[in-house]
């Protein structure tokens, strides 16, 4: 099963879906939704055969394709897979069917065609693929600059309020960052002996000052991608002005290449660098804990809070990368996915809230859940992911990212757990001023607030539900396929795990 | 540690012990999913899965009982395996989860049977019971869990159903701010216990109740204090003690049922079972029981005090529960075979309590939800079977002889004249007058209730006796209230040890047993003579003027008004801060620099006419906070 081509399928599939959508004529928007959707399936499909072909304990990086592309630089479309890059694609291949279904109303209203709004949903599909997929340097930096593409004109074209602004103001961020990975490529390629190529990159040494500067190049675009304080501020102005369906993507999946470019590329091939940076790192993360949480407490406008809240998990998932023990490195990786289930579900829910009452702002609600129970459920739920309530699958991530972080540093995972409460307060606080008190009048008047969920949506949230109930329980098949490969990025940054304190004395009690 | 503790797994009938927690929560499950379609049969549903858990419970109490050492383990399946951080999803059932097992299910049956009575007219009962199943399933979780992690689960699944229960009428502002305010100030508690949890990974190497226990002879005094204090946090928080207490009174806006459950027999409680769990730490460290100890003091008397100046029949017994939970503190403070004590009077709270909440919630049934006692009086005639079980309550609570608190409190108050030198003296004497104002703040309850004048106006309020489903468990709770500590003190403390110490036999109190019993006794019989005399003749209908230590207790010893001060306007404040500064400050120093990179005309403009004292000062800010925080985490790495 190891031979079949699964990355270069798996990533062009959703290209040619695309391509096959954007031709669909106009006039028939149901053929290029029904289209779309079964595309992704597709896509979704395969890829869990991949999950199945990949072999946990094996090597490294699985499923290796290459084939030779620019041979003057010796870039190559090499795709391959670790267990962190895996996860993610199934994080992408499952969001994607999910957000096509829920975003089925979505252009309706736009006066754009609403064809191209499902080819720009599989092109972004195509890019989010390739750039997880990727194992070679430039191919990862062309997918990562790419990517912007569709999302630009997700939000351009079909966003709300202020989409413009939101648009332009998400491009130029990602733009700045883009251009000085680019220089850390160049720089990356002249000292690393004239290759892309991720495995010869990491075995190859740089001197410090080079290591340092060329992580520094990496770190940024990362860090704005990801976002982490303080390059934060696009995303509650995008976030807020997407659509709800291509918000989903972007905080779910867009955002994770940040971490994910971390931890495959900043870690491995600058490890002394990434020591040297490691507690600039957590301090960031550790500010943007603390600080998007009360930011989130203080916003008005639901998607905007919902960023924010993003922003704050962020936090934790580079506390995690940046401890270097396997605990807090596989609690970030989980994080990532997790938070991609838990925040796309709240953006998609918040998305069908806001539909109904044609405004985010949370001061046009109050008293909801007496008129939409179940969707009033289905937020609280939402919540509670969001939240990391214990039995839900952001709990096992965070608690990871946690106790492992507390093994190395105390000060760092107690500050960190006080972003706990704070999670509580504005997930509560939001649930309170939304859909609990007294009803506001003003949502008698639309007639869409008295529409509880429908069969589509429900559609939509149910396996998401099920999936973060599952891994609440039992994340052990996510888990096991994520730590060989944060033990090795670990061991890349010659970091290990320190043995409990008192240690000796319990193997003697044991005995 | 001398003897190293190992649990052995359950095999047979006793192997399928996580039924316990399964069937509560497929019963929960299902009638939440079936939302108005299970309305006809959910509260049965309901009831007879907590009866099918007492019935388990029973069997499987039995079984343990001819178990050689009488514990039984069994994980269920990896929950976490990542490098050596290893939890199992396991459970161990021992003479401690045993007991409160029978409590959650024995009075939890009893209160669901209630319930379907008292929630018969609400239109959303089925969502009620859903939520009532949810709770059962997470409390067993909690104390049938064998490492902190499960218990934690359990932990926080309690808290959810607590949130859900006491908004349950979530349309009124004042139960969705309670049900808010209940969950925040648990988090706080329980970010302490998680940070106790990583402490555990961090120096014994696992989260299992076995290796910690066994470990903790090997840590230093120091990682020991600081691990109790933050399990003490967490228990706090949960049991509503000081410096958490604020959150439950509030939480009696929750329907009746799920005050006499949650926030009286069971979930509340839940802080003693972890410091009794832990006996292991917390008996290792002597400043710890100390710190313990004076909370359960201090928490009890302040309990009495605002208890006695409170007007709401719930809220009375709200602060009472807080005042009672501070005598189990006080017992698992001390340590020794006062754990033991603290576990009986907590097995026996829950039968009284849970039976004076019923019958405060029949009282309001008969009264159209009427929660003042300035308003009841005479009652007893109206509602004779209200007002018998009630009674047995209350005796049973002041430690009336012969009544259940009688055996359960006396033998706490005697332990604490047990400890060295001039504490002795001072928990004791805290203990005793504890003990006389509980009689004092019940007896004005019960006078002003039943007894003396009416002060209801027949058009308003038509008292009436409740129907039989719910004087049925009344009845037996009462009978419980009467006869269970009693029954219960002596077979109990031998039951329970081990897990918990067993008592020492060279203790002496620094007054002779007779001496302290009958101190008691005649600060418990002044206290119920002063409230008679004052109230029998009822009460005036509004709020008079009062002194300041009276007007202090009226508004709960200030604590609301501390928090709001010190946490709430301060918080609220910095959030709009950062808001604005988040806008103005790093937005606008990204976007001002990108004017000024583009050399943008109307931006830079107005770029250099003011805004750029104030983009350099949040600049500036933002600089500052970033070096602190690299500071902190320097820090973390040198220790």
């Amino acid at each position: 099963m190891q031979d079949f081509p699964y990355l270069t399928v798996l990533t062009g599939l959703p290209l040619l879906g695309a391509l096959v959508v954007w031709c669909l004529p106009k006039a028939r928007p149901e053929l290029a939704k029904i289209v779309a959707l079964a595309w992704s399936l597709v896509v979704f499909v395969l890829s869990v055969v991949m999950w199945i072909a990949f072999n946990p304990g094996g090597d490294r990086l699985q499923l290796r394709e290459s084939y030779q592309w620019i041979p003057t630089w010796d870039a190559r479309f090499t795709f391959a897979v670790d267990g962190i890059a895996l996860v993610m694609l199934l994080m992408v291949t499952v969001l994607v069917p999910i957000v096509i279904l829920a975003s089925w109303h979505d252009a309706d209203k736009s006066r754009r065609s609403i064809p191209t709004y499902f080819a720009l949903l599989l092109l972004l599909e195509f890019t989010m693929i390739g750039v997880f997929a990727a194992a070679d340097i430039f191919l990862f930096y062309v997918f990562f600059e790419v990517m912007l593409v569709p999302m630009y004109f997700l939000i351009g074209s079909f966003g709300g309020h202020q989409r413009q602004y939101a648009a332009v103001k998400f491009f130029l961020y990602s733009l700045v960052g883009g251009l000085f990975m680019l220089a850390a490529v160049i720089g990356l390629w002249v000292v690393g002996g004239h290759t892309f190529d991720w495995v010869a990159l990491t075995n190859s040494d740089f001197a410090t000052n080079t290591g340092r500067w060329l992580f520094l190049g990496f770190f940024v675009a990362f860090a704005i991608k990801a976002p982490f304080f303080p390059f934060h501020t696009w995303l509650p102005d995008a976030g807020g002005a997407a659509p709800a369906g291509a918000a989903a993507l972007l905080v779910g999946v867009l955002d994770k290449v940040g971490t994910f470019g971390i931890l495959r590329y900043c870690l491995p091939l600058f490890p002394e660098a990434s020591r040297w940076f490691a507690p600039w790192a957590i301090a960031l993360a550790l500010i943007g804990i603390i600080y998007a949480a009360l930011l989130a407490i203080g916003q008005n406008d639901l998607k905007r809070l919902v960023s924010y809240t993003s922003i704050a998990h962020f936090g934790f998932i580079g506390v995690g990368i940046f401890a270097f023990t396997t605990q807090a490195g596989t609690g970030a990786v989980l994080y990532m996915l997790n938070h991609g289930l838990a925040t796309g579900l709240l953006f998609l829910v918040v998305g069908m809230l806001v539909a109904r009452r044609n405004s985010a702002n949370i001061r046009d609600f109050g008293g909801a859940g007496k008129l939409v129970p179940v969707l009033a459920g289905v937020l609280f739920f939402a919540g509670l992911a969001s939240l990391a309530l214990p039995g839900t699958a952001p709990f096992v991530s965070e608690f990871l990212v946690l106790i492992g972080t507390f093994t190395v540093n105390k000060p760092v995972a107690v500050i960190a757990t006080v972003g706990i409460i704070l999670a509580a307060a504005y997930v509560l606080w939001m649930i309170q001023r939304t859909m609990q008190g007294n009803l506001n009048p003003t949502l008698v008047d639309e007639p869409a607030m008295r529409r509880d969920l429908n069969l589509r949506e429900k559609l939509v949230v149910a396996p998401l539900i099920l999936l973060i109930l599952f891994l609440g329980f039992y994340p052990k098949p996510v888990t096991d396929v994520i730590n060989p490969a944060v033990q090795a990025t670990v061991q890349d940054v010659g970091k290990s795990d320190p043995a409990p304190i008192s240690g000796t004395t319990t193997e003697a009690a044991v005995k | 540690m001398e003897q190293t503790i190992e649990y052995a797994h359950a095999t047979g009938v006793l192997g399928s012990v996580w039924l316990l927690i399964a069937i509560p929560l497929v019963s929960s499950a299902v009638i939440l999913l079936l939302g108005r379609r299970s309305a006809k049969f959910a509260h049965w549903l309901g009831t007879a899965a907590i009866g099918a858990g007492f019935v388990l419970t029973l069997i499987y109490f039995f079984l343990l009982r001819d178990q050689p050492n009488r514990a039984v383990e069994r994980n269920l399946w990896e929950f976490i395996s990542v490098g050596s951080l290893k939890v199992d999803i396991g459970l161990l059932f021992d003479p401690l989860s045993a007991v409160f097992c029978l409590l959650i299910t024995g009075v939890g049956f009893l209160i669901h049977l209630y319930a379907v009575g008292y929630m018969a007219h609400d239109e959303r009962r089925h969502t009620f019971f859903g939520y009532f199943n949810l709770f059962a399933a997470a409390m067993l979780l909690l104390v049938l869990g064998n490492n902190y992690v499960m218990l934690y689960l359990g932990w926080e699944g309690v808290g959810l159903a607590s949130y859900l229960l006491i908004s349950f009428w979530y349309t009124r502002p004042s139960a969705a701010t309670a049900g808010k305010k209940a969950f925040l100030m648990n988090r706080v508690g329980d970010a302490g216990l998680v940070i106790a949890i990583f402490m555990m990974f961090a120096y014994l190497g696992s989260t299992n109740y076995a290796d910690v226990f066994n470990g903790v002879g090997s840590l230093s005094f120091t990682v020991v204090l600081m691990m109790g204090l933050l399990l003490l946090l967490g228990a706090t928080g949960k049991s509503g003690q000081f410096p958490l207490q604020a959150w439950l009174p509030d939480a009696m806006e929750g329907p009746t049922p799920v005050s006499a459950l949650i926030h009286a027999a069971t979930m509340v409680t839940a802080g003693v079972y972890l410091i009794a769990r832990s006996n292991a730490i917390f008996s290792a460290n002597e400043v710890l029981q100390t710190v313990v100890v004076s909370v359960g003091a201090l928490t009890l008397l302040i309990g009495c005090i605002i208890g006695a100046a409170k007007d709401d029949i719930k809220r009375v017994l709200a602060w009472s529960t807080v005042s009672q939970i501070g005598y189990m503190f006080l017992g698992v403070g001390l340590g020794g075979g006062a754990y033991a004590l603290a576990i009986i009077h907590l097995l026996a709270h829950g039968f009284f309590k849970a039976n004076m909440f019923l019958g405060a919630g029949s009282v309001m049934h008969g009264m159209k939800d009427q929660v003042d006692i300035r308003r009841f009086g005479g009652l007893w005639k109206l509602m004779p079977w209200t007002f018998a079980t009630f009674t047995a309550g209350w005796l049973a609570i002041v430690g009336f002889p012969g009544f259940s608190g009688f055996f359960t409190k006396e033998p706490i108050i005697v332990a604490a004249f047990e400890r060295e030198g001039w504490t002795a003296w001072l928990y004791g004497w805290a203990a005793l007058l504890g003990a006389g104002l509980t009689a004092f703040y019940m007896t004005r309850l019960w006078v002003l209730t039943f007894l003396g004048p009416k002060r209801w106006t027949e058009d308003i309020e038509h008292p009436h006796e409740s129907p039989p489903i719910m004087v049925g468990p009344l009845v037996l709770l009462a009978i419980g209230s009467a006869i269970a500590g009693g029954l219960m003190a002596s077979p109990v403390a031998k039951w329970l040890e081990p897990p918990l110490p067993a008592e020492a036999h060279d203790l002496h109190p620094v007054m002779s047993h007779g001496v302290i019993t009958t101190l008691s006794l005649v600060l418990t019989f002044a206290g119920i003579g002063l409230a008679y005399l004052l109230f029998r003749r009822g009460t005036a209908l509004v709020e008079q003027p009062a002194g300041v230590v009276v007007t202090a207790a009226r508004r709960n010893l200030y604590a609301d008004a501390f928090n709001e001060i010190v946490f709430e306007k301060p918080g609220i404040f910095l959030t709009r801060a950062l808001v604005f500064f988040d806008n103005r400050g790093i937005d606008g120093a990204v976007n001002g620099l990108a004017a000024a990179v583009g050399g943008g005309s109307g931006r830079l403009r107005r770029l250099q006419t003011g805004f750029v004292r104030s983009y350099a000062m949040s600049m500036m800010a933002g600089a500052l906070l970033v070096v602190a925080a690299f500071v902190a985490v320097q820090m973390g790495w040198l220790s």
